[in-house]
């Protein structure tokens, strides 16, 4: 499999980050030499392995459902760029 | 007289314990030692004020009886964990100016213990590189130069500038953060030691996230005894990371004396890789002999999907790091770049605040999870994931450690593999496996290359199982009797 430039674009746009046009023959050719490189992969059998979703096979302890934390608006607005009036500032999104 | 900052860890809590320096002291040596080492660029930021107020708590500690187990020990810290009020920013331009209201459980795990924050370390921008060349701050000096040869050397990554502090004494340990190598190749291409703990072993909570099923801190030093003292102290359950393991911490200090006699060492051919230089066949071979002659067995071992983890990592990583990267918006924290709307916003902010190799993950990483790809590339690799680390369960019912190579090479000129971005990944051949595996792993000096620069052997052990680790690297230490110092040329 190989990325062309619309999906350089479009894989860029999903992602939230603007590329200029000189930036997408680059990528293309980057891009794929990674993605032709981990294609190794295809030549091991996997049929019915179960994936690893975690780095270990113990099982978590459960904490209680209780609630621990909260009330703390002050300190997590404190490095917004834009914080007013207790909100998160963004572009304005309705006309 | 030697001077306060060439005691290593277990010197200096011997030198605070009879009275012969204070905390403060001891601190005080090291920043001067900072601040004549700025050509090394190891810190990002260094903390006078508060080191010196956190050294003459210590003493005040001590005089009240109060001692921890880093009671007044100085120790950079990697700029990946949060620290309370002090500037963190995981080497990128997007988190400017963050300061965390909160701490990190590892590192209040090691105030607690006493130890003193000297500084942040630079590091690899979130972690993601080989070389300490991605960091918005600029690339950090390996210590260690060629013999006979002024030019810069990286000191591995991406805990570049933790590896970069030990090896110069600009602390008496420091943390790092290991996803696929990051703690142990730095600390082999600096001559220092670097332990990368059972995954679950050290919270992960306040520690910035680069690929969370992967993501591991543990302790880089001069000493393997250091390194055990160290995880002591950081390691620990926490009910805040959902991935920590609720089994007691051992006491690691007390493992080292063990000795290797009776237990059995692998060794697996398939890190036998092409165009590996010979000196590190031979400084392998010597690793062998060692651990033979203090009585241990040693036999070949087959972990056949070897060839297959650096491609897994690459799928997986990135994979993690995109999804994890996504909260960087110009919103919540850092910096924010304006645009005609949100989306623009976003885009501007990220586009501008990401280095190259961060983009580029995220773009390989949004690439492989997205629809259509999702199970060529992501499952896949999740499912090879399983069998390499079946590969490792099969090798240790037969044998306690394996012995490998740390990295395939010495430390490299700055600059030397910037322009391809596979050469680089290739440093971190022998290190993924066990990352993948989430498998304890150590590296631990060997000896010098022929052109005087430090090589590391690595050691993997069973997940949890960081005692026999260490016990293992002390006997190695022992045989190898490193005692190899760089050149001071960085002092002002």
């Amino acid at each position: 499999m190989s990325v062309d430039a619309a999906t350089v674009r479009r894989i860029a746009a999903l992602a939230r980050i603007a590329i200029t046009d000189d930036d997408v023959p680059p990528l293309v050719g980057e891009l794929n030499q990674i993605l032709d490189w981990v294609d190794h992969l295809s030549e091991v059998d996997t049929h019915g392995v179960a994936p690893m979703v975690c780095g270990t096979d113990r099982t978590a302890r459960l904490r209680a459902d209780d609630v621990t934390e909260g009330g703390q608006a002050t300190d997590i607005l404190r490095n917004a760029p834009d914080a007013r009036e207790g909100h998160f500032t963004v572009p304005k999104v309705v006309e | 007289m030697s001077a306060l900052t060439d005691l290593d860890i277990a010197a200096a809590r011997e030198a605070l314990a009879t009275g012969a320096c204070s905390a403060e002291e001891l601190t005080n040596a090291y920043l001067e030692a900072i601040d004549g080492a700025k050509a090394l660029n190891a810190y990002i930021t260094v903390l006078p004020g508060k080191a010196i107020e956190m050294a003459k708590e210590s003493d005040a500690r001590r005089r009240a009886g109060e001692v921890g187990a880093l009671e007044g020990i100085p120790l950079g810290i990697k700029d990946l964990f949060c620290t309370e009020g002090v500037l963190t920013t995981a080497a990128s331009h997007i988190l400017d100016g963050f300061t965390p209201s909160y701490e990190s459980t590892v590192t209040r795990n090691l105030w607690d213990a006493g130890a003193v924050l000297l500084g942040k370390t630079s590091m690899d921008e979130f972690a993601m590189g080989s070389s300490n060349e991605t960091s918005f701050y600029g690339p950090v000096r390996n210590p260690w130069r060629a013999s006979g040869s002024d030019a810069a050397l990286v000191p591995g990554g991406s805990s570049g500038g933790s590896s970069a502090a030990v090896a110069a004494h600009l602390c008496a340990g420091a943390t790092g953060t290991d996803t696929g190598g990051s703690i142990r190749q730095p600390a082999a291409l600096t001559g220092t030691v670097g332990l990368k703990p059972t995954y679950g072993r050290c919270s992960r909570w306040g520690e910035i996230a680069f690929a969370s099923s992967l993501d591991q801190a543990g302790p880089m030093t001069r000493s393997v005894r250091d390194a055990a003292i160290m995880l002591g102290a950081m390691a620990g359950y926490d009910a805040k990371d959902s991935t920590s393991i609720d089994t007691p911490v051992p006491d690691y200090e007390a493992a080292l004396e063990g000795g290797v006699k009776g237990l059995t060492i692998g060794v697996p051919e398939e890190y036998r890789v092409e165009g590996m230089p010979e000196e590190i066949e031979y400084l392998w071979r010597r690793g062998v002999e060692w651990l033979e002659e203090q009585g241990a067995k040693v036999k070949s071992v087959r972990l056949p999907r070897t060839k297959y983890a650096l491609p897994t990592y690459y799928i997986l990583a990135p994979a993690e790091a995109s999804s994890n990267l996504a909260r960087y918006d110009g919103v919540r924290y850092g910096l924010r770049v304006p645009g005609d709307d949100i989306t623009a916003m976003y885009k501007n902010t990220r586009a501008q605040g990401f280095g190259t190799e961060v983009k580029r993950r995220i773009l390989i990483g949004t690439y492989v999870l997205s629809a259509g790809y999702y199970d060529a590339y992501y499952l896949k690799a999740q499912q090879v994931r399983t069998l390499i680390a079946q590969d490792f369960q099969e090798a240790f019912e037969s044998v306690d450690l394996i012995l490998t190579p740390t990295s395939p090479e010495p430390a490299f000129g700055i600059g030397a593999k910037t322009g391809d971005p596979l050469t680089m990944y290739l440093n971190d051949v022998f290190t993924v496996p066990a990352s993948l595996a989430g498998l304890p792993g150590i590296s631990v000096p060997g000896g010098l290359s022929a052109t005087g620069l430090p090589l590391g052997l690595q050691l993997i052990g069973r997940a949890f199982d960081e005692e026999t680790v260490l016990r293992g690297a002390y006997a190695l230490e022992r045989a190898a009797g490193f005692t190899a110092k760089p050149d001071p040329w960085w002092r002002a």
